[in-house]
């Protein structure tokens, strides 16, 4: 892909004039000056990964940006179609990495409801803690790096920090830090390790005590508020026409929660947890309500943990899986937002085409009309504020 | 100086002066630059630093990043200005060198006395943006551009809250002659009482706090590192300087900040100075002293270098314009009433 | 109680962890020992391996290499078949393609493949990342033990 091509999104081309008024026009008014167009290419420390913003500038307003994705894009709805459920289930991790046990979870239910299985009550509750763990990690990641956009060194320290325990638990039960490849059509592979509940209520204090690092250290910080308040607000049908899901909806006002409003998955309708919205749908309101997520997600894992039931953690299934023919579409509350795979089996070991909704992809597809008329400055903190994972984007 | 007894030539003090001074920046750079970026920021956030270069906790880590500097490729940008590209980074350190030309180590350890000592290191210590300009320019960069004119605004902005919370220490001190200064605190008293002299910093705390403030900014240093924001603009308008001369820049930023705190030490805290103690044991003690308080005020700058995010280029204008200088011309006006009256 | 402004706030918090002092494990003088199921490396049983190709087979990225022969061996009693028993010519498993999935491990009928927590065996050149019979065979030594599992586990059959 040239990096000198001019991209494409219509309204890029357009008449400076136009646009004036957004340009602090007092000073330019006088002065014939030119725009510049910045490429904030695909190496870039403030787009998460290899995404390339295209924006047009007038001095350190932008007039209009355009994202340009497809750098990381591995072509996964074409791997699926030449692999088995096992590997594809394998795959599919590493599409959203950093939470990669919730990527699995909507597959293998998709698969489960073709086959008319169902996971058993154990499987299904350690699931949901894994679910939720990962949920933890991603977001403890998020708290952290969301600082260090504003500029702020030492919370992204803090968040790599308290996430190692969580990572250490998924380790400890799958086998991988990161890629856990956990989930099997009908359960789980394995079950918990001697020793994992009671040191997973120790992480779980850990998590809560940080949260509330990171309250009184970001969230508090007034400088961090005069960089966050009032900027890339997302109002909340638009957020919703456009795709946006997740935290970016709820901290729009939109009170929208798959696990609670969707389909139920998992343990999820036997739980007892609070959704959080707020109603600026500025970065700083998606900051604070992923926080409060992070300290919800905590104890719902607690919940689970006193409420494990005891049992099998895998149904009755043949050795060879041969998927019975039909489609199904599962979408489900991933942290990133709604992700959903719609599968399409012909009855043979592996699926005849998977099609990956991905949560990314929606989001950022508002940052053309979010980025209009913001600084410079205020771009990444935007960025930083969606939280989209290039792998998630481009699949 | 004849802290000897010997006569010096001034030929030869001359040339120890130049040494003394082209010493102390590197290593004012080193020091500052390992206790506080290598070993607080690492320990603020929950991990150690440098531990295995020389052996004892990474003690080698910046001299050898400096030597693998001088080694690496000298990379100059297709379209780049040469000559003015070269020249950036030279003229960003030759104002911190100068800066040190007035500081005071003890009542003979001085470079040279100049009566207006403040007003000289001040106004030395604004060379220093047209060398960013130029790095920022010369570049061929839209990063180190918008880095570079961001720069540009942000210290100039920021020199007349340094110069008037310094103006409230001069009127005090009834001199601008640094050595003056430190002999007012050193010989002064508080109601009567000259246990500790009467250093600066506890009639003018308005002004240490906005000394410390502007002094942030002129540093580039977290809050007001818009112009290097490091998740935006990569280093801002030293991105595309590699090897020796980023080594420049370097030594540039640390050495200045050793600058600011070595002149923040001497206006506010007293200096090399210690109540009671005048004549041979000062200058023995002088420069140790002036260290200790120096890397006090260090401290606090990188302190809050690494705990807070940065403010943007219009917040900053706003904070200067609309904040710091009203208080500082309050400060000004307050000092000016209260020696006159008492 | 009125709260500290923020900003103060947060220099409390940054001084405070400066003073509790780091987290770090310096590698490689100290090692923190991973889980007991941590995926490290595979190893192989030689005896236990009949060639049936079932984890080159389902491995995502077609990283493992098999040959096998077939060879004649004396029969158990006297005047019965000869047996004929598979022999390995060629197991190798190239660790620079492999994702460390575990699925070769897991669909293997005979348990000739164990997961092993050893991770540090990174190489200056690619090729040498493809591990023959042999070097698989010696990973064995450090296979753990099975682990207990928690409380409520079905004991029964374990997949």
């Amino acid at each position: 892909m040239s990096t000198t091509e001019q991209p494409t999104t219509p309204g890029f081309e357009v008449d400076p004039a136009a646009f004036r008024h957004l340009a602090d026009a007092q000073v330019n008014v006088e002065l014939d000056t030119g725009d510049m167009i910045l490429n904030m290419g695909p190496q870039h420390p403030a787009t998460h990964g290899t995404l390339r913003l295209v924006v047009r500038l007038d001095g350190e307003r932008v007039i209009a940006a355009d994202p340009v994705i497809g750098y990381m894009h591995r072509g996964y709805e074409k791997l699926t179609e030449f692999r088995t459920y096992p590997q594809v289930t394998t795959l599919i991790n590493r599409i959203d990495w950093l939470s990669s046990f919730a990527n699995e979870v909507p597959f293998v239910h998709a698969a489960e409801q073709l086959m008319e299985i169902e996971a058993p009550p154990r499987a299904q509750y350690i699931r949901t803690a894994l679910t939720e763990l990962s949920r933890i990690a991603t977001f403890l990641l998020f708290l952290g790096e969301m600082g260090l956009q504003v500029g702020a060194l030492t919370p992204a320290f803090y968040g790599f920090r308290d996430r190692e325990h969580v990572l250490n638990l998924i380790e400890a039960a799958t086998g991988g830090r990161f890629h856990p490849n956990f989930n099997r059509i009908g359960g789980l592979k394995d079950d918990l390790p001697w020793g994992w509940i009671s040191e997973t209520r120790n992480v779980m204090k850990i998590v809560l005590d940080a949260c509330d690092v990171f309250e009184d250290l970001v969230v508090g910080n007034e400088i961090f508020q005069a960089r966050t308040r009032s900027i890339g607000i997302i109002p909340g049908e638009l957020g919703a026409s456009y795709g946006v899901s997740g935290s970016n909806l709820r901290a729009s006002g939109v009170d929208w929660d798959l696990r609670r409003d969707g389909a139920p998955y998992l343990a999820y309708p036997d739980l007892d947890f609070q959704v959080f919205t707020h109603p600026d749908g500025d970065s700083f309101s998606r900051y604070w309500v992923r926080l409060q997520e992070t300290r919800e997600s905590a104890r719902m894992v607690l919940q689970l943990l006193d409420g494990m039931p005891a049992g099998p953690i895998m149904a009755k299934v043949p050795r060879i899986i041969k998927v019975p023919e039909g489609e199904a579409w599962v979408e489900t509350e991933n942290p990133l937002g709604q992700m959903g795979y719609y599968v399409v089996s012909k009855g043979a070991t592996g699926p005849f085409r998977v099609k990956i909704r991905s949560a990314s992809f929606s989001n950022v597809s508002i940052l053309p009309w979010m980025l209009r008329g913001v600084y410079v400055p205020d771009v990444v903190t935007i960025l930083a504020s969606l939280y989209f994972i290039l792998g998630d984007i481009d699949r | 100086m004849n802290a000897l007894a010997v006569e010096i030539p001034w030929g030869v003090l001359l040339a120890i002066k130049a040494v003394v001074i082209l010493a102390v920046v590197p290593l004012g750079a080193l020091v500052l630059g390992y206790t506080f970026l290598l070993k607080m920021m690492s320990h603020m956030q929950s991990r150690l630093g440098p531990m295995d270069p020389g052996g004892f906790h990474g003690w080698f880590q910046l001299i050898g990043d400096g030597i693998k500097f001088l080694q690496k490729e000298d990379i100059v940008p297709d379209e780049a200005d040469r000559r003015v590209f070269a020249l950036a980074p030279t003229v960003v350190v030759i104002s911190t060198f100068l800066i040190f030309v007035v500081i005071p180590a003890g009542p003979r350890l001085q470079v040279a006395n100049l009566d207006v000592g403040v007003f000289y290191a001040l106004a030395v210590s604004s060379l220093s943006v047209i060398g960013v300009l130029m790095a920022g320019w010369a570049s061929a960069n839209k990063f180190a551009l918008i880095g570079a004119l961001r720069a540009a605004a942000q210290l100039i902005a920021y020199e007349l809250p340094l110069l008037l919370a310094v103006v409230g220490v001069v009127i005090q001190a009834g001199t601008m002659s640094l050595q003056g200064i430190v002999s007012a605190q050193q010989d002064g008293a508080i109601f009567g009482w000259s246990g500790i002299g009467n250093p600066f910093i506890l009639t003018q705390f308005v002004g240490f706090l906005l000394f410390l403030i502007a002094a942030q900014a002129e540093l580039t240093q977290t809050p007001f590192d818009m112009p290097v924001a490091e998740s935006e603009l990569v280093a801002g308008y030293m991105v595309e300087y590699t090897g020796f001369r980023f080594l420049f820049f370097f030594i540039g930023e640390f050495g200045t900040a050793t600058a600011f705190a070595a002149l923040a030490a001497t206006l506010f805290l007293g200096g090399w100075s210690i109540p009671g103690v005048h004549g041979t044991a000062a200058d023995l003690l002088g420069p140790l002293v002036l260290v200790v308080k120096l890397m006090a005020v260090a401290f606090l700058m990188f302190w809050v270098r690494f705990t807070y995010p940065r403010l943007r280029e219009d917040q900053l204008q706003a904070l200067a314009w609309k904040v710091l200088i009203p208080i500082a011309l309050v400060n000004v006006i307050i000092t000016a009433i209260i020696k006159v009256a008492i | 109680m009125a709260k500290l402004p923020g900003l103060i706030g947060g220099l409390g918090i940054t001084f405070k962890t400066m003073l509790k002092g780091a987290v770090t494990v310096q590698y490689p003088h100290e090692k923190e020992a991973p889980p007991t199921r941590a995926r490290g490396v595979i190893a192989l049983s030689e005896e236990n391996c009949t060639s049936c190709m079932l984890c080159s087979r389902s491995c995502p990225d077609w990283c493992i290499y098999i040959e096998g022969h077939k060879e004649q061996r004396p029969p158990k009693r006297e005047g019965g078949r000869p047996r004929s028993v598979n022999i390995l010519d060629r197991f190798d498993i190239d660790y620079a393609l492999c994702m460390y999935c575990g699925i070769c491990v897991e669909v293997c009928p005979f348990d000739a493949l164990f997961w092993s927590p050893e991770f540090e065996y990174s190489e200056p050149n690619i090729a040498s990342l493809l591990h023959n019979k042999d070097r698989l065979g010696a990973w064995f030594a450090t296979v753990p033990a099975p682990e207990p599992l928690e409380v409520g586990a079905d004991s029964g059959k374990k997949k």
